[in-house]
């Protein structure tokens, strides 16, 4: 076990580092943005003394290191500063909308996640059946379709003509939690079609690719039944791979889902960042991007563990 | 054999097809088979002689790919060609078992090697966990596996081959039943753990009175395990008799070619007088990380002549190869080339150093990419370190392909996947010459080839050698095969040299004790081999030589 703790230290050192040649990346392409806040705010009209004076309010006049340091000195202890647009504080902008993101991935992936490896490894039980194949077709199907064209199908089937969930997911704060649930299950369902295709096949080409191993063919030499060869002797040996794709879906769930959250008019992360470029409002740009990345070094980072503890090798050393 | 024991397995007319290039083709033409119960059947032929297809059909079992065209398999009654999948599904681990070739591939990596044996007797309600888990440690203790009553709750890796050879053989045990399928249960072992697995599985057959089927190509093996013989070859019987008749008296010539395989000796040479060594290893360390896996190795190889490196596995064989070759720079020590110290890592090497030295490979297969036409692989190294292009480089190929006896009209244009594996071992050869070396370092190049195919082999290399005055390092653990082409021998141990001398010297008495117990391990045609060295050694030691 000591060996999977340094694996894993590493690893999270690695992740830092990666983060912040990403923080620079980050604040490298938003210098790049055409335009800055001065000139955003005060219009065509604005003289060049006003511009100027707006900029060495907001500091804006500074090198770019200068202010790409005092930047990252906030960003490490959760102060990304105030946003230019409003003036309040990033991380207090960020923060609830983080958290609707987050509730709308762990609502997706706690159904998408448990029924993608179930029909992976029914589908591999099954493998060249008509189950298989009307599977494959209708996963396919839906990872191919546009997330937002999913969306307005479901609002059109699920809410429009049938009324059982509502269009519309806004939150507002004196709901009860299965009331979240019902408002949100659209968008939900939206990303679990959208990620369920990748997990599922994975699952399945992950246990095929186990079938012709000796230990297999030795398990049904015992005797051992269809549905267990699958389950206890081919599954246990095939979770790294399947661990990999569900972390990239995850990372996915929180970080891709802009187009979901406008068609459900759903108050989370992505919504704020496109705002927010729009606005050339930068320290909440930053942030956000900050954010999404750190997402993303944390799921993998959560997969490469996954895999390791599930290999018998590493967890028992000789 | 003297009373006729009840009949246990028919097997009559058996047809089995395989299919490949879109049509079903026959691969076993119809062969019988009797086994009564508590007899062991030796199945011995070549690879391809469908010695384990038919060893899986007693089992009613067919790879994918494969299936049972025709004939019938009777177990005990029962005819298994014409029963439910659900039913012979039943048969299998209770009453018919199988021991794989692999042990080490055929346990499951994830699950802890009791868990393993008491799958079976658990689903089959013969016996509950914890009293199939005692029984497993009883089984281990009767197979003589170290520490019997901890060494199941070990996984699969932090076991060794020998011992999980016999824990796969205590685990076909786990519900007793009537027959076994050995298939190449010791193919894959150094001789002197190949002893004990032998001796091991042999005890329990005897003790519960189990029927068998042992499946090998090595005769001397399948001569200490079955009371009778059956020969295959490409799907049809050449022979059966009882293990002794058949020793003494083959009666078909494709048995007697079997027998007389290792006949190919060539004369040893002796070590030229004047001349420097092509390669000489002086005083090699070397350590992956903090492992030290070679200890103070020095040996030299002359041209023209064979050097055969021997020892079991894990040591240091192969890694000697690569601090020759560079890939393993050592930690002390140098290695000369005709007298010139090589740069201790490849890279720094000049191209033409690296022309002089080349490798052929165990493994063909993995060892020639699938997808690259036989010409291309070998003009790779023709063009690279020749500077070939054109019509040269043509003729040059089609030279090397007739120095290994391939037709190059026919072969020049061929992918590896097409060929034999002694064809494909012929081509990684071929590379190896391509380069033009003085010096080639031959890595178990036979063990994965038939006896017959691997003496072919052994001729080839010996006329290039003498054709173009090569100097080989013939890396193997196989001494039959030393005996027959080599002209010294360097001993390793745990990454030391043992011994080293002329052939002829380390084959005569007295041995370092170690070269004694490699030697006496080499299985013999004799039956009673087997017995007579395990009373010579004592029982309880055998198991005890081959883990050190």
């Amino acid at each position: 076990m000591k060996d999977v703790l340094i694996i894993v230290l590493k690893r999270l050192g690695l992740g830092l580092i990666t983060l912040f040649v990403i923080s620079i990346l980050i604040f490298g392409a938003v210098e790049l943005l055409p335009g800055d806040i001065a000139e955003a705010v005060l219009g065509q009209g604005a003289t060049e003394e006003n511009v100027a004076a707006m900029r060495k309010q907001l500091g804006l006049d500074r090198p770019a290191p200068v202010r790409y340091l005092d930047w990252l000195s906030g960003a490490v202890v959760g102060d990304f500063g105030n946003s230019l647009v409003s003036g309040s504080n990033v991380s207090e902008v960020i923060a609830p909308r983080f958290a609707n993101t987050l509730f709308l991935a762990a609502y997706a992936a706690v159904i998408a996640v448990p029924l993608a490896i179930i029909l992976g490894v029914i589908v591999a039980l099954l493998r060249n059946s008509v189950f298989d194949r009307v599977a494959n077709v209708l996963t396919l199907t839906s990872i191919s379709s546009p997330e937002f064209f999913l969306g307005y199908i479901l609002i059109l089937y699920l809410s429009v003509k049938t009324g059982y969930f509502p269009a519309i997911a806004k939150l507002s704060s004196d709901m009860s939690l299965l009331e979240v649930l019902h408002r949100t299950f659209l968008p939900a369902l939206t990303m679990v079609l959208v990620v369920m295709a990748h997990m599922m096949r994975m699952t399945r080409a992950a246990i095929i690719n186990l079938l012709a191993s000796p230990y297999i063919e030795m398990a049904r030499l015992k005797g051992t039944p269809a549905w267990k060869v699958i389950v206890k002797h081919a599954l246990p040996n095939a979770w790294a791979p399947i661990i990999n794709v569900v972390a990239l879906n995850l990372a996915y769930l929180i970080t891709g889902v802009v187009l979901v959250e406008v068609v459900f008019v759903y108050p989370g992360i992505g919504q704020l960042l496109v705002d927010a470029v729009t606005k050339r409002d930068f320290p909440v740009v930053q942030a956000c991007c900050l954010v999404f990345a750190a997402t993303f070094i944390l799921l993998n980072l959560a997969a490469d563990v996954g895999s390791i503890l599930t290999n018998p090798r590493l967890r028992h050393p000789k | 054999m003297t009373e006729k024991k009840e009949i246990l397995l028919k097997i009559r007319d058996l047809r089995i097809e395989g299919y490949s290039d879109e049509k079903w083709i026959e691969i076993v033409h119809g062969v019988d088979l009797t086994l009564r119960r508590g007899e062991v059947m030796g199945l011995i032929g070549e690879s391809g002689a469908g010695k384990s297809t038919i060893g899986l059909a007693a089992m009613g079992f067919a790879r994918d790919g494969c299936r049972i065209s025709g004939g019938s398999v009777e177990f005990d009654g029962l005819e298994l060609t014409t029963t439910a999948e659900e039913d012979l599904r039943a048969l299998r681990g209770n009453r018919i078992a199988y021991v794989a070739q692999s042990a080490a591939a055929s346990f499951n990596p994830a699950h802890k090697l009791i868990d393993q044996h008491t799958e079976a007797p658990v689903y089959y309600r013969i016996r509950k966990r914890m009293e199939a888990q005692e029984d497993a440690m009883e089984l281990y203790e009767r197979l003589r596996l170290p520490n019997p009553r901890e060494i199941g709750f070990r996984y699969p890796h932090q076991v060794s081959g020998g011992q999980l050879q016999r824990a796969m053989t205590a685990m076909a045990m786990a519900c007793r039943p009537d027959l076994i399928i050995f298939d190449e249960p010791t193919t894959a072992l150094d001789v002197t753990t190949q002893i004990e697995v032998l001796a091991a599985i042999r005890d329990i057959v005897d003790q519960f009175n189990t029927a068998a089927i042992y499946i090998t190509h090595d005769l001397a093996v399948v001569a200490q395990m079955a009371d009778t013989i059956k020969v295959l070859l490409k799907g049809n019987e050449v022979e059966e008799a009882p293990t002794a008749e058949m020793l003494e008296n083959p009666k078909e010539e494709y048995t007697k070619s079997l027998w007389a395989v290792r006949s190919f000796k060539r004369p040893q040479k002796p070590r030229p007088t004047s001349e420097e060594p092509v390669v000489s290893v002086q005083n090699v360390d070397a350590a992956y990380g903090p492992v030290k896996v070679l200890d103070d190795v020095s040996f030299d190889v002359y041209s023209g002549m064979t050097v055969a490196v021997v020892g079991e596995s894990g040591s240091g064989k192969s890694t000697t190869a690569r601090v020759i070759t560079g890939l393993l720079p050592p930690t002390t020590g140098r290695v000369l080339f005709k007298g010139e110290e090589l740069p201790p890592n490849y890279r720094s090497r000049t191209k033409d150093q690296l022309r002089q030295a080349q490798m052929i490979y165990q493994m063909a297969d993995t060892a020639l990419n699938p997808k690259v036409q036989i010409h291309e692989i070998i003009g790779r190294p023709a063009q690279f370190y020749g500077g070939l292009k054109g019509a040269a480089l043509k003729s040059r190929i089609d030279e090397l392909l007739d120095l290994i006896e391939l037709e190059p009209a026919k072969y020049f244009h061929r992918y590896p996947p097409e060929l034999s594996g002694g064809q494909k071992q012929r081509i990684g050869i071929a590379r190896a010459l391509a380069a033009e070396p003085t010096f080639i370092i031959c890595d178990e190049v036979t063990s994965a080839l038939d006896q017959l195919v691997a003496e072919g082999i052994l001729k080839l290399l010996d006329r290039l050698q003498k054709e173009l005055n090569l100097a080989y390092m013939f890396i193997t653990h196989d001494l039959a095969t030393v005996r027959s082409i080599a002209d010294e021998v360097v001993v390793m141990k745990q990454g030391k040299v043992v011994e080293q001398g002329p052939k002829d010297v380390m084959f005569t008495p007295p041995h370092h004790p170690y070269t004694d117990l490699l030697l006496s391990s080499v299985p013999e045609m004799d039956p009673n081999w087997l017995t007579t060295l395990l009373e010579e050694r004592g029982v309880d030691n055998i198991g005890e030589a081959a883990d050190k």
